[in-house]
């Protein structure tokens, strides 16, 4: 057990002098402690936006119409209609792995019912459309395939909608006049708050052939039907950036764009918007960490200070060590070790208040908080390389000192 | 045991130089027990230390236990320390955070020799009288016990040579006797070299041979 002795002598150094161990590890504790909150918070934050983007679906992917956007610069506008539903189809039939597919054209049309009287944005959608948007139904029905071969005058509504116009009566089966058309309701969507394509809360969705019906709606050229955009899922997430490739030199064919021609449409998965959200956020938890870090290192020079303090203090101790033969690297390890062992002390205590305060700050509802191990392994081994890195100058500075004048020393 | 040879000790004092030891001969057998005396100044400390492989000095030569000595590095001198001298200082010098056993234990860890560090101090306290005092700190003993601790520090390893820097300065007369009988002893059982600094002349009684210093050279030698 030899070479534990020099652990036991660190240790002795360190709780011999309580208050001042205590005073020295402060800035440790403060430095780990705001790391570990602090990243904590970022992580915390990145796990929850990414939790809520992948609650709209991580496997969702966008198609707009307009080219795609180079060096930044949005090279046409957006409300080029160049998707069609004959487009859609034929992403549905001719590419692998597509779950469901979902056109969608929206107007603002005045509603009214009874006395209530709004305008409002309505969506023409696809049966395709619950899958992709993975909605779901409180009371009645989604629009079905019936309904939409049958251009049926119906409609589904969000919650915030039928609340406004129905309050607390039941709506299924009323009547709600869009623009000149009647529709009936036939069923109220779940609430589920915004997402990409707006806050499903405030929908009014018909079938896509009856909102066409309802607008006359334009045609291309080769009479295809006009979208807006069109979402879709794949069957799995792993699959989103080949589908993306795919859907992309599919519509490429399909409108027939020749080489070194711009698409004039735009394709975007959810996977992507989750990495560049990731990105930033984690940006961010390193900024805060690195601002964390700098109490840290101030930490480590008040470390220094109250060692060399102590060397100065125990410069008797020092020479008494000498004169019973300890040599310089027995003096100096001891002094690096009791300084390591005093940072790791910071750094573990720092990581429970850190860890207590992100707690507490996840508890209040404020922010949400995640404690990673990797942040504590780091947080603890920084605060120990503090600790030997300065605490090597006040080590060597100790055992360079001449036994004679050691020993003299009051 | 110990052979001096022209030992000088030369310190710079700012632009002049203040020469503390000029020129020592001196010659130690194994086994004897000597007191150096002298006034204040005369550079018994300064050759205590010298002897002690605590500092080297600035010309001559020291045979200690047959080894050249004088011209050791630091470190070297520490190992020589370690292993071959017991210190006994007149303030004790015991580390007040530990008790009376963990420093004697201290003695044999920078000694580096063997593993059983606790037995070889509980032994050292034995003979010293104190084996029932092993757990408390040096605050809570007399002058006299801690004197004795330290002795047991000194010998747990049981070094060829103890140095004794007025190891009764600082106790009442009672103390001091006991102190010194223990030392006796001790030379007697074990045939330590001893070499004890001295004021005092009932100290000195006990040694075998008498060596007076003044102005850093040897002035007397006498056979007790």
């Amino acid at each position: 057990m030899r070479w534990l002795e020099p652990f036991f002598t660190a240790w002795s150094g360190v709780v011999t002098h309580k208050l001042r161990s205590f005073l020295t590890i402060l800035g440790v504790v403060i430095g780990v402690a705001a790391v570990i909150a602090l990243m904590s918070v970022g992580k915390g934050t990145e796990q929850s936006v990414v939790a809520s983007i992948e609650n709209l679906g991580a496997d969702l992917l966008l198609i707009y119409p307009g080219a795609a956007t180079e060096a930044g610069i949005r090279k046409a506008s957006g409300t080029i209609g160049t998707l069609t539903v004959e487009d859609a189809t034929a992403i549905y039939e001719e590419i692998p792995n597509i779950a469901a597919v979902a056109p969608t054209y929206s107007t603002y049309v005045q509603i009214v019912v009874a006395d209530q009287n709004m305008n409002a944005q309505v969506s023409g959608v696809t049966p395709g459309y619950q899958q992709v948007q993975n909605l779901e139904i409180t009371q009645g029905s989604f629009i079905s395939e019936y309904d939409y071969q049958r251009s049926s005058r119906v409609a589904v509504i969000g919650l915030n909608v039928k609340e406004t116009l129905f309050g607390d009566s039941d709506p299924l089966g009323q009547p709600l006049r869009a623009g000149n058309y009647i529709v009936h309701v036939i069923g109220v969507l779940e609430s589920k708050g915004a997402s990409k394509l707006g806050n499903t809360d405030d929908a009014i969705l018909i079938p896509l052939s009856t909102l066409q019906l309802m607008l006359g709606q334009p045609r291309t050229s080769q009479g295809d039907h006009v979208v807006a955009s069109i979402a879709l899922t794949v069957t799995d997430r792993a699959y989103s950036s080949e589908a993306t490739e795919e859907i992309a030199s599919l519509l490429r064919f399909r409108h027939q764009l020749g080489p070194g021609v711009e698409d004039d449409f735009t394709v975007s998965s959810m996977e992507e918007i989750i990495s560049s959200v990731t990105d930033v956020i984690g940006n961010m938890t390193l900024l805060l960490g690195a601002i964390a870090a700098i109490s840290l290192l101030v930490g480590g020079i008040g470390v220094m200070n109250i060692m060399l303090v102590s060397v100065v203090e125990r410069t008797r101790e020092i020479g008494i060590r000498k004169a019973l033969g300890a040599r310089e690297h027995d003096i100096w390890s001891q002094f690096l070790i009791e300084a390591a062992m005093l940072t790791f002390t910071g750094g573990i205590v720092g990581v429970l208040i850190g860890w207590a305060v992100s707690s507490f700050v996840a508890r209040t509802g404020l922010m949400p908080t995640v404690v990673s191990a990797d942040i504590v392994i780091l947080a603890v081994s920084v605060a120990v390389g503090i600790g030997l890195f300065f605490g090597f100058y006040p080590a060597w500075h100790a055992s360079r000192l001449s036994p004679i004048e050691a020993l003299r020393a009051e | 045991m110990i052979r001096l040879q022209g030992i000088t000790k030369v310190y710079p004092m700012g632009k002049r130089e203040l020469t503390v030891l000029r020129g020592i001969d001196l010659h130690i057998e194994q086994g004897e027990i000597v007191a150096i005396m002298g006034p204040s100044g005369s550079g018994k400390t300064t050759l205590l230390n010298i002897v002690g492989c605590l500092d080297g000095p600035t010309d001559g030569s020291y045979l200690l236990d047959g080894g050249e000595v004088s011209r050791l590095s630091s470190g070297e001198l520490a190992q020589v320390r370690g292993q071959k001298i017991g210190f006994i200082f007149q303030t004790f010098n015991l580390l007040p955070q530990y008790t009376a056993l963990a420093n004697v234990e201290l003695g044999l860890r920078y000694a580096h020799r063997g593993n059983r560090h606790r037995d070889h101090a509980l032994a050292a306290l034995d003979r010293v009288g104190l084996s029932d005092r092993a757990g408390h700190r040096p605050t809570e003993l007399s002058g006299g016990e801690q004197q004795r601790v330290a002795i047991a520090r000194a010998l747990a390893k049981n070094p060829p040579l103890i140095l004794a820097d007025e190891p009764t300065g600082n106790l009442d007369s009672r103390s001091g006797e006991e102190v010194m009988s223990i030392l006796r002893s001790l030379h007697h059982e074990q045939a330590i070299t001893l070499l004890v600094i001295t004021h005092d002349d009932n100290v000195a009684r006990h040694c075998q041979r008498i060596i007076r210093l003044l102005d850093g050279q040897v002035v007397t030698e006498e056979v007790v």
